[in-house]
């Protein structure tokens, strides 16, 4: 396969100049990884995990990989995608800015991901490529072989840090298609806490590719929120996969909201190791036009005595088409797991198209499992309803849209990140 | 207030209202008893506007305007309100911003300012305390896990925050434990007004041992074939409806 040859050769350049000066461990880890790549090639509709996503347009496409760019984008153009005064990392086409970022470096360390290489190489070997397996996942293999900025995150045992810190992508379109590999690196340590928004973001509206990978760690007693937001340009493709690995009586919330994109793609992994372990994956895509989503999401009951909650919801709107994969495994010995998992998709129009698969795999007896999925128009009782109250037609169908997604976004506990995406899903309704 | 005359109704095919002639004056509270499948809940949801019945014949007049011809949320403006027997669930919209909607529509068609969340509040807790309810329901989402009775306390609420002139009630005690049924009908009472009427569609006489009608009404295979005052509840809670069908067939 020409695409896959091709990013063979941008690697062994890539390993050659920029990356040649990575500690033996890391150039083990990425020339592992871009093996694994070349063995896998890209998925294909043929194959059980990619059967409704296509990523042909991205195969067919020449990307460039991204470099740092020359100029930065002014405070005053991110400024509305920011949540306030909170400490921040900012990326451009995947590399630190630092000019826009507040790293911290005192008990809590958030920095990129290439600075840490160098002032604390082992913290990161520590926990990198430990959590995002890429043996069966080629678009993590490829992100692993490129892995070079992120973020990096650390949060120390039992340091409660209260404010939460934003992580923001964002893509600067620069005439010719890039690719960028961010990898970002989320370690909170036993009995810490920390909360973190990811978001991605499109400055113009032009063809590139984000092929991020996230690692979250949360360790023994620890409490994490991970919120994940979506907003690509309607041309872009986005590739990401997320991999939360939980210890014993650990909290992991993790909020994940697509808006943007032609083609996106997120499989998100949470694995509950130790016993007493709580999680929760809280999930919107709204898309409109011609935009596919897919969400292939798995737990992993890997421990007794642990609970998950997953709650997705789609609203999908024109020709837009959303794939849900639910996926929950109960290990042998993982017994008194509860696990409760909906996926709920709003067609708001004819040619809108949603495909919900959850799949249970349970090897243990004394569980609870449970899970519901639907697909449809909006509830005519319902719209009666509101109407019967004075509410004329076309007011019900928006407010009963917007409730669709607002019962996702109010399982959000940062109240500005909550206005923000409010406002997004209510100037989409208002069009 | 309300004129209804000759109204016969068909859902799928199916002649469900073959013929009512009903007259509700202004203040008035009208009881439509009748057994299962006589039409009385067919006739409150076609008051309403409910799309999934045809009106064939007949008419219904309203404040002198014809009703029928009204789209339902028109009805709801014009003052109409319909406590449903199975209210609906609206996920994700909590119950104040649902009312708040409800009254600004009603509102804004009679040419008043909207509420802003503060001044809703105010209202709403005026209301609340009416009719002696506390505000444990507000911030759910609309009937999402409410059990029975809050539900249909909740559309008694509703009742209480829209103000219409014309409430009709439909199977509003089905459900109800004793306790609940009581709550209940002592909130309607305090809504009662002269310029309120009510036609409370019941399959139990029960409900009307604590609101007190001034006109009841038996349905039977979509006819009204006996109406009476008061007392014609408790003749109907000795006798049974069987009596009054075989008349209506006889007839």
């Amino acid at each position: 396969m020409v695409a896959v040859e091709k990013l063979v050769q941008t690697y062994r350049a890539f390993a050659a100049n920029g990356a040649s000066g990575a500690p033996a461990w890391l150039r083990e880890l990425r020339d592992g990884a871009i093996a694994r790549f070349d063995a896998l090639g890209f998925p294909t509709t043929k194959q059980e995990a990619w059967r409704f996503t296509s990523v042909a347009a991205i195969t067919e496409t020449e990307f460039t990989l991204a470099h740092p760019a020359s100029r930065i984008p002014h405070l005053d153009v991110i400024k509305p995608f920011l949540l306030g005064d909170g400490p921040r990392l900012v990326f451009v086409n995947g590399f630190l800015a630092r000019s826009l970022s507040t790293p911290l470096l005192d008990g809590v360390r958030l920095d990129g991901l290439a600075q840490t290489l160098v002032d604390a190489p082992d913290l990161v070997h520590r926990h990198l490529g430990k959590y995002a397996a890429f043996a069966d996942r080629p678009f993590a293999a490829l992100n692993t072989a490129f892995v070079h900025d992120g973020a990096f995150v650390h949060v120390p045992a039992r340091t409660v840090f209260e404010q939460p810190i934003q992580l923001l992508f964002l893509a600067v379109p620069t005439g010719t298609p890039l690719v960028c590999h961010p990898r970002n690196l989320i370690v909170v340590e036993r009995e810490a806490r920390a909360s973190v928004v990811e978001t991605y973001v499109a400055l113009d509206e032009g063809v590139y590719w984000t092929n991020a990978v996230t690692e979250v760690v949360a360790g023994d007693g620890a409490r994490v929120d991970c919120y994940r937001v979506q907003r690509e340009s309607d041309r872009a493709f986005h590739v990401a996969v997320t991999d939360v690995h939980q210890g014993r009586d650990s909290i992991a919330n993790v909020h994940a909201v697509s808006f943007g994109a032609a083609l996106a793609r997120h499989d998100l992994r949470g694995t509950l190791a130790g016993p007493g372990g709580y999680l929760i994956l809280n999930g919107l895509y709204a898309l409109t036009g011609d935009q596919h989503a897919d969400h292939h999401t798995a737990i992993d009951h890997a421990a007794p005595h642990c609970e998950s909650h997953e709650y997705f919801n789609g609203v999908l709107d024109d020709r837009s088409r959303g794939v849900f994969n639910g996926r929950i495994i109960v290990r042998p010995g993982a017994q008194k797991t509860d696990s409760k998992q909906t996926n709920n998709n709003l067609l708001l129009s004819r040619d809108a198209h949603a495909d919900s698969q959850p799949q249970l795999e349970i090897y243990a007896d004394d569980v609870k499992c449970t899970h519901g999925s639907t697909v449809g128009p909006l509830d005519p009782k319902a719209l009666f309803y509101l109407e019967s109250r004075g509410i004329g037609e076309v007011e019900a169908r928006r407010l009963m849209t917007y409730g669709f997604a607002s019962e996702i976004l109010n399982r959000m506990d940062i109240a500005p990140l909550r206005e923000q995406l409010d406002k997004i899903v209510r100037a989409r309704l208002a069009e | 207030m309300l004129e209804i005359n000759g109204l016969r109704v068909s859902v799928a095919g199916t002649e469900i209202l073959r013929g009512i002639d009903l007259s509700v004056r202004t203040g008035e509270v009208h009881a439509i008893m009748g057994p299962n499948g006589s039409g009385k809940s067919t006739l409150a949801q076609v008051l309403a506007g409910h799309p999934a019945y045809t009106v064939t014949a007949g008419s219904a007049t309203y404040d002198g305007k014809d009703l029928l011809a009204l789209k339902p949320e028109e009805r709801a403006r014009e003052g109409v309100f319909l406590a449903f027997q199975y209210p609906v669930e609206i996920r994700g919209i909590t119950n104040s911003y649902f009312l708040r909607s409800a009254v600004n529509a009603v509102r804004k068609h009679r040419g008043q300012e909207e509420l802003d969340p503060m001044d809703f509040l105010q209202v709403l807790e005026a209301k609340l305390k009416a009719i002696g309810w506390d505000d444990t329901l507000m911030n759910r989402p609309v009937n999402e896990g409410f059990s029975g009775g809050e539900k249909k306390r909740n559309e008694i609420l509703q009742l209480a925050v829209l103000e219409p002139r014309l409430a009709l009630l439909d199977e509003t005690d089905s459900g109800l434990d004793i306790d609940a049924l009581k709550t209940v009908a002592n909130a309607v009472n305090k809504l009662r007004a002269p310029d309120r009427s009510f036609v409370i569609v019941t399959h139990y006489q029960r409900l009307l041992n604590f609101i007190t009608p001034d006109v009841v009404h038996v349905l039977a295979d979509g006819r009204i074939v006996k109406s009476g005052g008061p007392e014609l509840a408790h003749e109907l809670e000795a006798k049974g409806y069987d009596w009054l069908r075989t008349g209506a067939m006889v007839s």
